[in-house]
């Protein structure tokens, strides 16, 4: 438990101290810039500080901590993927994620959920079939199971779907958890802050500077900045930057689109996806209903959400719980989710020396923030791909060498 | 809802088209390495992209042009446009 409960919990009143300072000067020159505020840059500088003892660090953030697809996703943490690498890594990271309260004294609201993915057709149960043995494989807690063990666990769900698609079983992963994304962001912030590292907020990269095939630099809009190394940490504006240096990948901007309900009782303690319905649902510690579909049919570069979103959704929604038609939906958002061709991340080195990526993490990346940024940053201090991020390298695409993950990501998140 | 001011059949729902992508040119007579870049790497950055739109109901094929940060058809693109030869 938080010490900082115990010690505050019995007073009338204490000052919050801020987590990190109002801004101040750029240096002229860091070890290591890291583009991106969100969760997976703020893990970086973290790990960098605490693991490798690098601090002279610049976190550049062109908004706010966590203003990204940090504090607009519906934050569902679990490791039942389908390939071998997938599971490994992101199970990796659910571990982390267990202690990450202690380790930042504070309370990320970690909670153990259990997760269901329906299956309403023999091919979905078939793909459910093949995750739990690859799952179990790694030692993972994750199995298929019947319409009697979901009826009793999700009471309240109609199994018939209204008669259109009738749930014929479905994925279980005990594990699987919710968690509060904003203070994941803010708890690596603090503690890499703590450590030395200089967390710059409203400083946009606008340029990288190389010479011959070496990374000299970054351009912001505060000036030029001498560095070493690079890292991209940007998620949905990954090709802005990566056009900077004229590198092509495979990754695509579409927005993925979230609403919650007005806040009820608690009533729902797990979380459900339905791949083939295209939706998921889990309740918030507040009470509001958090829901989400798949990403939006075509590219764009966007974070406005849409009428279309809400009226598909709530249709797919009503037919699992018809109960939910009294509900009013009281908010929706979008962010942009960069989409890989095989449903993995793009991470580590890149043809350009001093140059390092971290994108590629589409609808699912919140899980992966703390191995993202652990591994990352011994990618960094070690000039070498971690052994857990060596399949999901850039050149994966020319050496033909793909990590189908569409069966276990397109949805799921 | 938002809808396409189609030149062939007029202003039409984006609900009734499927989204099928980017429009690329094979390189034909390349190496791997060019082969895995057409087949894998998008344009990805914004700003104006071609891509292909089929139209369900009418099963007919459309090249639009589209500004991708504002959402904004700039123009239809005549096939001709696009079209190549296939060695024989
Ligand atoms: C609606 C929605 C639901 C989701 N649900 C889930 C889920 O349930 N589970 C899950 O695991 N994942 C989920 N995701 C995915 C997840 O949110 C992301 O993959 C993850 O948060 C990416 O984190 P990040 O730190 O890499 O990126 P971000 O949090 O997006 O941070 C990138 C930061 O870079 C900054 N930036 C961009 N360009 C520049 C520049 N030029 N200079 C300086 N700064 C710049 C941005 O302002 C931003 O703050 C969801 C995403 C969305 C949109």
């Amino acid at each position: 438990m938080p010490w900082r409960l115990l010690k505050y919990g019995l007073k009338s009143s204490h000052d919050e101290p801020r987590f990190f300072p109002e801004s101040r000067p750029l240096k002229s020159h860091y070890d290591v810039v890291i583009i991106g505020g969100g969760g997976h840059g703020m893990a970086c500088a973290y790990y960098l500080a605490k693991e490798h003892g690098i601090t002279n660090v610049a976190v550049l953030e062109q908004g706010y901590i966590g203003g990204g697809n940090t504090g607009r996703n519906t934050t569902i943490v679990r490791s039942n993927y389908l390939t071998p690498e997938g599971v490994k890594f992101y199970d990796t990271s659910l571990k982390l994620f267990e202690d990450l309260s202690d380790d930042f004294d504070l309370n990320i609201f970690y909670s153990t959920r259990g997760h269901f993915t329906l299956a309403h057709t023999d091919s979905a149960l078939r793909t459910m079939r093949w995750r739990a043995e690859v799952n179990k494989h790694h030692g993972i807690d994750s199995e298929v199971v019947d319409r009697d063990f979901i009826a009793k666990e999700v009471p309240y769900m109609d199994l018939d779907c209204a008669g259109h698609s009738p749930v014929m079983g479905a994925l279980y992963h005990a594990p699987g958890a919710v968690a509060r994304h904003d203070a994941v962001a803010w708890g690596y912030a603090r503690g890499a802050y703590n450590r030395g590292v200089e967390i710059h907020q409203r400083t946009r990269v606008t340029g990288i500077r190389t010479q011959g095939d070496k990374v000299t630099g970054v351009e912001t809009d505060r000036g030029f900045v001498s560095c070493n190394k690079v890292v991209s940490m940007v998620a949905g504006s990954t090709p802005r930057i990566t056009s900077m240096l004229g590198l092509d990948t495979p990754i695509e901007i579409f927005p993925l689109q979230a609403c919650v309900s007005e806040p009820v009782k608690p009533f729902m303690d797990t979380i459900v996806v339905s791949g083939s319905l295209h939706v998921y649902v889990s309740q918030s510690s507040r009470g509001e209903m958090v829901m989400g579909a798949s990403v939006d049919p075509s590219v764009l570069h966007s974070t406005r959400s849409s009428f279309d979103f809400v009226e598909g959704l709530t249709d797919k929604m009503i037919d699992l719980f018809p109960f939910m038609s009294r509900m009013k939906v009281m908010r929706q958002w979008a962010g942009m989710s960069d989409i890989t061709p095989d449903f993995a991340p793009i991470m580590g080195k890149t043809p350009i020396e001093g140059f390092y990526l971290d994108a590629g993490w589409g609808t699912w990346g919140f899980k992966a923030t703390p191995v993202s940024g652990k591994t990352m940053a011994w990618t960094l201090a070690n000039d070498r791909n971690h052994e857990l991020i060596e399949p999901f390298r850039l050149s994966r695409f020319t050496d033909f060498d793909l990590v189908g993950e569409k069966g276990a990501a397109s949805v799921g998140h | 809802m938002k809808v396409f001011d189609c030149p062939v059949i007029g202003r039409r729902p984006i609900s009734e088209f499927d989204y099928v992508g980017e429009v690329r040119k094979p390189p034909m007579d390349a190496d791997e390495a060019s082969w895995a870049a057409y087949v894998f790497n998008r344009q990805g950055a914004p700003g104006l992209l071609r891509e292909w739109w089929y139209h369900r109901p009418t099963g007919r094929w459309y090249v639009m042009e589209r500004d991708t940060l504002k959402d904004e058809v700039v123009r239809f693109i005549d096939l001709e446009e696009v079209r190549y030869d296939i060695p024989a």
